[in-house]
This record gives C-alpha cells, structure tokens and sequence, in this order.
C-alpha cells in the first residue's frame, strides 16, 4: 500500500485551525492548573491546618487517582443531570485545569519544601510575617527549581488535550478524525497529528528552555 | 554590674524535642549592652537557647522576656503579629549565613526594612550602604551573594540584622562555617558592634573574642547552664569540674 498524504494537504487549514484550538485550550487549562497547583501545593505544606490539609489533599489524591477522560465526561454529560449545561470549551478548560493543578501543586509543594529551612528562619528574624516571607524569599526561588518538572506538566497537558476532542471540541484531533473519516486515510492523517502535536511541545521545551537561561544569568540560579 | 531592668529576662526555660530534653529549666538576665558569651560542648543546648531568644523554637514551659515583652510564657508563644513586631528588635546571625540568594547583597538588606518597616526603597538604600560602609563592604553592594566569600556573606548577613535597628543581636556560631583566615573580619565587625553598646548574645568556639570582648561567660553543658561569670574568672579559675574539662579540651586542640 503507497502512502498518500493529499487529504493532509488538502485540509491542512482545518488541521491549522484546530491546532490553534489545542493550543487555545491548552494555554487556558495552564492558567488554570498553575492557579490551582499554587494554592493547593501552599495548602498542603502545613499539616497542622486540619481542615485546609485535609481539602487539598482529597483533592490531588480523586483527581490523581482518576482518568481524566472519565472526569471530562463527568463534566461534560453528569453535570447536565443538575441542569448545569457548560460548553464543551468551558469543560475542556475546567476538566483540564483542574486535572493538571493537581499535578502541578505536587510540584510547588515539592519544590517549597526543597527550600533551606535557613531562608525561612531568616526572612522571619527580620520580622517578616509568614506570607510576606513566603512571597518575597521562599516562592521567588522555589519558582527556579519549579520550571523543569513545570515543563513536564506542561507537556504532558498538551498531549492530555487530544481527549477533549471526544466533548465534540474541534480541536486538531478532532478535526484529523473528521479528514478521515471522509477520506479513510488513517495512518497519514494521525502520522500529521503526531507531527502537530510534535511541534507544540517542541516549541513548549524551547521556551521554558529560555526562560530558565535568562533566570539563571540573572542570577537567580546558582 | 549594671542594675538596670534586664533586656533578656528567663526564667525556668525548658524545652525538648520528642523524649530528648535539650533544656532543662535556665534561668538568665542580660544587661542593656552587655555583651554575654555562651560556651559549652556542642549538643548541650546552646543554639536552642538562643533560637528561643527569639521565637525560632517554641519553648514548653519557663518565661522569656526581650525588650520589655514576654516572648513565650509557660509553652505559649505571643501572636503572631507582636511576635513579628518583637523580631524586628531581635536580630539574629546564623551558622550559615541564610542571605537570600535570589537578591542582591544591598536588596538583602533592604527587604526587611521595605517590607516590615516600611521604609521607602531610597531611604531603605542609602540606610543600607551606612552599614555596609561598617562591615567594610560597599563595593559589594550590588553583587549576589552567591559571588561573596564566607566572611564577606557573614558580615553582610550582620548587617542585614542590623538593617531591622535592633536592640538584642543573637549569633549562633557566626563563625563556624568560615574558612579560619576569615574568621577575623566577621570578629572584627562583632567587636565593633560590642564597642558601640549594642547587647550581644554570642553562641561561639572563638575563646579569643570571648576573654577580650565578653562581659559574661556562660557555660552550658548537657541542657544546663552550670556557670556563669566574667571572663577572666571563667577561663583562670572556673568553679565547676565540666567547665575546666570542656576548657582544656578546647584550648589544648591543635
């Protein structure tokens, strides 16, 4: 069997547009799941908050311990059971952001915690309050070592997304499907996705690549 | 001796961690401007000692009083807020320096007063480089720390504390991590502070600085403080058995 790639060529405007949709959704669930991460991640480093522990760590361990297809579709078709009607772009955005927070929240928590202990004591021997302490001393370094395992998540987030083209999103996935489904041409049109997919987390290892170069000649790493 | 209201004022201090009681009831007063000097083998409590001077460990029971207020009475702390307040009058000098690597030397002495004080960032500055002149390092002023050598880190983290204009300055073996050629800098600029009146807590090995600059010798020895006295007592003729043991250990060290 020859492989022909015309169908790719041929709609290559639709796989354009539904790339940009992949990339839309991706970069608001990013928003979203580093939101997420950051206050649950600060949330659990404290044990003797009961209450605050006990939500944000419930949290990470259904959302972590579920697929994410099937909280997708949680979101997707159980909420309208409660006349809770969100569009499929909103799920995509809330099931994705919510799914990655828990990750990344494992991130912040880890990379705080591998912070010396002597910088918080120092920060709060100068009179500085928790927060404040937390804010200008703690997180501005935890943020350094927080990008390459950020980078991961990230990755991973963007490849995730292919799944939202089942909550009839027309996101590059989707719109492969739709090509083959007219032209049966499976192997080429998944081959290009792959390609997409390929050069999106490309570009992703290349820019968190430069904003670690420019934190470190700032002086920011060591 | 002075007879003025003590600015440190403890009394049955105790404090353990898990089964292991690292103090066992001190009782203590330092003078305004005295400067107090607290020896002992390592693991007899003295690090813990002075972190309770300041609120970095909770004691569980005894009273702990700094500047006129009570920082810890009977295993409970002041709030959060007023212990804040209370720090910025207690500086303190760490075995390790702790400068904040992200921030440049004159931006870690300039955060606290911005931050906690409120000072505006010029004025925060130029109070900076005042003390940075008296720790011998304005031509540092914007370097990272991370360019510095150990004393140089060490003097900036002096004036760091200083920044806060405390009354009380604690140092917990300040110079303990420094290659020996650059223990004297640090030294120096502590004996310039002892000269200017400023009250001095000092956990160190240093028994050179501790003869010409203490005004208060204290040994502690297994969570106790078991003597106490001017220097030249202390060192010539000290009255308990453990202080001479601990004295010729380390003064016959090679």
């Amino acid at each position: 069997m020859e492989l022909d790639f015309s169908p790719v060529f041929s709609g290559w405007r639709n796989l354009i547009q539904g790339a940009s949709v992949t990339v839309e959704i991706t970069a608001m669930a990013l928003v979203l799941g580093c939101v997420m991460g950051l206050l649950v991640g600060i949330g659990r480093l404290k044990p003797e908050r009961r209450v605050i522990y006990a939500l944000c760590t419930s949290y990470v361990a259904v959302i972590r311990g579920t697929p994410l297809l099937v909280q997708l579709f949680l979101l997707f078709f159980g909420l309208p059971q409660f006349d809770i009607l969100l569009p499929a772009f909103v799920c995509g955005v809330i099931g994705l952001g919510i799914y990655s927070g828990a990750y990344v929240s494992e991130i912040v928590r880890g990379s705080i915690q591998s912070i010396d202990r002597g910088q918080m004591e120092a920060a709060r021997s100068v009179g500085m309050s928790y927060g404040t302490a937390m804010r200008t001393i703690i997180l501005p370094q935890a943020l350094v070592r927080m990008i390459p395992p950020l980078g991961n998540e990230f990755i991973a987030l963007i490849k995730n997304s292919a799944l939202v083209s089942l909550l009839t999103i027309h996101d590059v996935m989707h719109e492969g499907q739709k090509i083959i489904s007219v032209t049966y041409r499976s192997l080429e049109v998944y081959l290009a996705i792959a390609a997409i997919y390929f050069v999106l987390t490309g570009l992703t290892t290349l820019a968190l690549r430069r904003i670690e170069q420019r934190l470190r000649a700032g002086g920011m790493v060591q | 001796m002075k007879t003025q209201k003590p600015i440190v004022h403890i009394r049955g201090l105790r404090k353990s961690f898990g089964d292991h009681v690292v103090l066992h009831g001190i009782d203590f007063d330092v003078q305004p401007s005295q400067v107090v000097v607290i020896i002992g083998p390592s693991g007899s409590g003295k690090s813990t000692f002075l972190r309770c001077c300041n609120g970095l460990e909770q004691p569980d029971s005894g009273r702990v009083e700094i500047c006129g207020h009570t920082l810890s009475d009977g295993g409970q702390m002041l709030a959060d807020q007023a212990l804040n307040h209370l720090r910025e009058q207690v500086g303190m000098v760490f075995q390790s320096f702790n400068l904040f690597p992200h921030l440049s030397v004159i931006d870690n002495i300039t955060v606290g007063p911005r931050k906690v004080r409120g000072v505006s960032g010029p004025q925060a500055e130029a109070e900076a480089m005042v003390l940075l002149d008296k720790v011998g390092l304005v031509q540092k002023a914007h370097a990272m720390p991370a360019s510095l050598s150990g004393g140089q880190k060490q003097r900036v983290a002096i004036a760091r504390a200083l920044a806060m204009q405390p009354q009380v300055m604690l140092f917990d073996e300040p110079t303990s991590a420094l290659d020996p050629e650059l223990v004297g800098e640090v030294l120096q600029v502590m004996k310039l502070l002892a000269s200017e009146g400023m009250t001095m807590m000092v956990v160190t090995h240093e028994m050179d600085f501790a003869r010409e600059v203490a005004d208060v010798v204290v040994v502690m020895d297994g969570g106790a403080l078991i003597e106490a006295g001017p220097p030249d007592i202390i060192f010539t003729n000290p009255k308990q058995a453990r202080t001479r043991d601990f004295l010729r250990a380390i003064l016959t060290r090679v």
